[in-house]
């Protein structure tokens, strides 16, 4: 296939302004995922390229950019999944709502900030068992869907709420709040409850349900937001 | 260049290193140092389970876990921190579980165990349900609990900082260097204790489960300073990778009831391993694929062999087996979504309807920088500590996994040696001096850094890299001959030459210069490979991971015995040996 790869590109030390970068690739293969284009274009055409990358299958959550305008894991989408035929463009950008550090780079700081801001650890203050504390499968079963999350940011950088208020807790805090309010061996639910119900917190969710088209992990967040928000007096 | 003081540095955020953190930062004063963000390690991808002798559906015993974790090694594992690992392994599954680790259960409200390749009961009698497990992302569960008791304690992160070299004075450590990737800046770290916890470096073979980053640059720091790593030639090969691309598929598909099926249709591990069959160790199933292979038997004579766990074939295995238990579509989509999830997303197939096409994948370096049970670094043939340095988790060798590591004791190593390794650290640090720091002690650093940086030559990074890969997985992969790793080593060291002097970066940049950092981890790749290959090529038997068709048969007269390797003051390689520590159980042969 041949793939016509644009990339959003901009690197605060020499550009002036974004622009887009394109790279004309030659016998792409239809299974190749997007993470082996942009490395071949890295490693052969032009090393100045930033990227974020680590595990390359869909487990880490580095690699998280607008792709063909969708937010996607560059190592998680195969080439024939956006392109039909032998021929098509393919357009890589940085996700929307964080700063762009370099080319396809954000400060994920922000992202980060909120995360921090739910508490997002287990606490139970009781004294612990000596073995494990008890659970029942259907406990564990109730908070299942919100463990699967990498911290990833696709969610809540696809997210029109965000994108106007920036100071927006975002969905990807409101699931790792999930994750513990729900669990029956966690004591600080209502602590959780009381961060997301202030100005910036859950009640600047619409339902556009963009989060839950964008996350790789296949979570349903837009059900689990509403799930935390029934929980709240 | 900035200059920060801690009590102690640790480097790398995935299991190993975040458990030290929890355990010393209690204590004394802490910094955790990574090149990324701690969530994103790869202690993440880790899949099938953590192993340890709770006995929640069957009786266990840690004895029995101590004793195939020793086998499994090929009796190569020293004995003494093998008994440490299994019997703190429950212990520390439970520290895991008071973290809120979400573990599944079973109907008792008791964490749900699962079978394993090579873990057995009553030493080695049948396989037991040892592997505790969260569905297949139990490494993801583990990094993620772990960061978060961080969060919760205040642990101090520098994420994205590089760190790129050990400062030693009067031949101990006394920090380390880093280079902050958003900036480009320097930055030294000046601390009593450094504890090295960067992970593998499966990077060096072509088709690998190790992520881009896993590039071993903890390990050549020692290697670096003219300090000794061990057991470099035992790199572990995986059975089941995803079929060209090396993605783990978890033995814990095995564990489920999977079998493994040559191309005429054949559970072919009946003959390799007639008692426990596919659940054999990882080093004996990866010879079997490539020899069925070899013999025309992979998938239409190709280069493949197919993973089976669609129910149908599974439940024909159980009812053979004469076991009551029966699967469906439900049970193996909530055991293991995410292997449904890579086949699906990667190659377009339904494990549940269809067969999974694998072939063996670069995996996991039992070898490392050698430790005590403590998480000391130990640089001699007599294990004598050097004070105030600690390795934990891949990149260490306690020695617990030996020739031959069994599936689950990665991440039990980590939490156990990680812990062990933090609170010694921390006890050190309360009773250790703080010398003051040399006049530049990162000149020679931002020198190195400088030249390559504006390397102009003929050959790019991902091509020298690709060439690396491609030697090391021909010459010293499953199996190996002296011709052979002969001709590996030749090979990297003219790759190491053009590294040198030939090598061309394109980006003279500060900010996120990653094609200075990936040359900057290619060198760490060249140097690991060519230990790996000299050690390999000195071992003249074969003995769990290191199997030599040269060679064919355990020489435990000559060579039950670890390898040290180290650079000289002139630059070449220099190898030593140092007795494996045994306890309780004799070596004899290993058949499953």
């Amino acid at each position: 296939m041949d793939i016509n790869l644009r990339i959003r590109r901009f690197n605060p030390e020499v550009d002036q302004k974004p622009y887009w970068a394109e790279y004309d690739l030659k016998e792409v293969q239809p299974v190749d995922r997007v993470l082996d284009l942009l490395e071949y274009v890295k490693g052969y055409l032009d090393g100045t390229l930033g990227l974020r990358r680590s595990c390359g299958h869909g487990i880490c959550g580095s690699d998280t950019m607008r792709i063909n305008g969708r937010n996607l894991l560059a190592c998680k989408v195969l080439v024939k999944d956006l392109v039909r035929g032998d021929r098509g463009t393919i357009q890589v950008e940085p996700i929307l709502g964080l700063p762009v550090i370099k080319d396809l780079i954000v400060d994920m700081e922000p992202f980060f900030e909120h995360y921090r801001a739910v508490m997002p650890y287990f606490i139970n203050d009781e004294p612990a068992p000596e073995r494990e504390r008890l659970q029942s499968p259907a406990q564990r079963a109730r908070f299942d869907e919100s463990t699967k999350c990498i911290l990833c940011a696709a969610c809540t950088t696809s997210c029109p709420s965000f994108w106007a208020n920036g100071t927006y807790i975002g969905p990807a805090a409101i699931i790792q709040a999930h994750r513990f309010i729900f669990d029956s061996r966690d004591t600080a639910g209502d602590r959780r409850l009381a961060i997301l119900a202030s100005e910036q917190g859950i009640w600047r969710c619409r339902t556009i349900f963009n989060c839950t088209l964008a996350c790789p992990r296949e979570i349903p967040v837009t059900q689990l937001i509403a799930e935390v928000k029934k929980e709240i007096k | 260049m900035q200059i920060h003081q801690f009590d102690a540095v640790i480097v790398g955020a995935g299991g190993a290193g975040l458990m030290a953190a929890l355990h010393a930062s209690s204590q004394v004063n802490v910094a955790v140092i990574s090149k990324l963000y701690p969530t994103r390690s790869h202690t993440g991808t880790a899949q099938g389970g953590i192993g340890a002798a709770l006995g929640n559906i069957e009786e266990d015993h840690w004895e029995w876990h101590a004793f195939d974790t020793v086998k499994g090694s090929d009796y190569l594992a020293d004995q003494d921190a093998v008994e440490v690992l299994c019997r703190e392994a429950i212990d520390v599954v439970f520290e895991l579980e008071h973290m809120g680790l979400p573990f599944d259960r079973i109907e008792n409200g008791t964490i749900s165990q699962r079978r394993f390749g090579g873990h057995t009961s009553n030493f080695g009698e049948k396989p037991v349900h040892r592997a505790c497990h969260a569905a297949d992302r139990t490494g993801h569960m583990i990094l993620q609990t772990l960061y978060q008791q961080c969060v919760k304690n205040n642990v101090r992160f520098f994420d994205e900082f590089h760190v790129i070299d050990l400062v030693m004075q009067a031949s101990k450590p006394a920090g380390v260097i880093a280079v902050e990737l958003a900036s480009g800046e320097l930055h030294v770290f000046h601390a009593r204790a450094v504890m090295i916890a960067t992970g593998g470096w499966g990077r060096v073979w072509q088709i690998s489960s190790n992520g881009y980053t896993a590039t071993g640059e903890g390990a050549s720091m020692v290697l670096r300073q003219g300090l000794p790593l061990e057991d470099l030639e035992f790199y572990q090969f995986h059975p089941t990778g995803l079929y060209k691309m090396g993605i783990l598929i978890t033995e814990g598909v095995r564990g489920e009831g999977g079998i493994l099926l040559n191309g005429r249709g054949e559970r072919f591990m009946e003959r390799y391993a007639p008692h426990i069959k596919d659940l054999a160790g990882r080093d004996v199933i990866s010879r079997a694929i490539y020899l069925e292979i070899r013999e025309g038997r992979g998938i239409d004579g190709r280069d493949y062999v197919y993973l089976d766990v669609t129910p149908e074939t599974v439940n024909k295995c159980l009812a053979t087996a004469g076991e009551p238990r029966r699967i469906d579509r439900h049970y193996v989509e909530s055991k293991l979504p995410d292997i449904l999830d890579f086949c699906r997303t990667y190659l377009g197939i339904d494990p549940v309807e269809a067969p999974i096409p694998v072939q063996p994948t670069a995996h996991y370096a039992m070898g490392g920088i050698p430790t005590n049970a403590n998480a000391e670094v130990v640089i001699d043939t007599g294990n004598s500590v050097l004070p105030g340095l600690y390795a934990a988790g891949e990149c260490a060798c306690a020695s617990v996994h030996g020739a031959n590591r069994l599936g689950t004791n990665s991440l039990v190593d980590l939490v156990v040696f990680g812990r062990r390794g933090g609170q010694a650290m921390a006890e050190y640090c309360m009773g250790a001096n703080i010398d003051a720091l040399s006049e530049d002690p990162a000149g020679a650093v931002q020198a190195r850094l400088d030249r390559l940086r504006h390397a102009n030559g003929k050959f790019r990074v991902a091509e020298l890299r690709g060439r690396m890969q491609q030697v090391m997985s021909e010459h010293v992969g499953v199996f190996r001959e002296a011709q052979g790793m002969q001709q590996a080593i030749d090979t990297i060291r003219e790759l190491k030459d053009h590294y040198q002097n030939d090598l061309l970066l394109e980006d003279r940049g500060y900010v996120f210069n990653s094609d200075l950092m990936e040359a900057w981890e290619l060198g760490s790749l060249l140097d690991l490979s060519e230990a790996t290959a000299v050690s390999a090529l000195a071992r003249r038997e074969s003995r769990g991971a290191h199997a030599r068709e040269d060679c064919p048969d355990r020489d435990d007269e000559k060579w039950l015995k670890h390898t040290l390797i180290r650079r000289a003051d002139a630059g070449e390689l220099k190898l030593d040996y140092k007795p494996v520590v045994i306890t309780d159980y004799q070596p004899k042969e290993r058949v499953y």
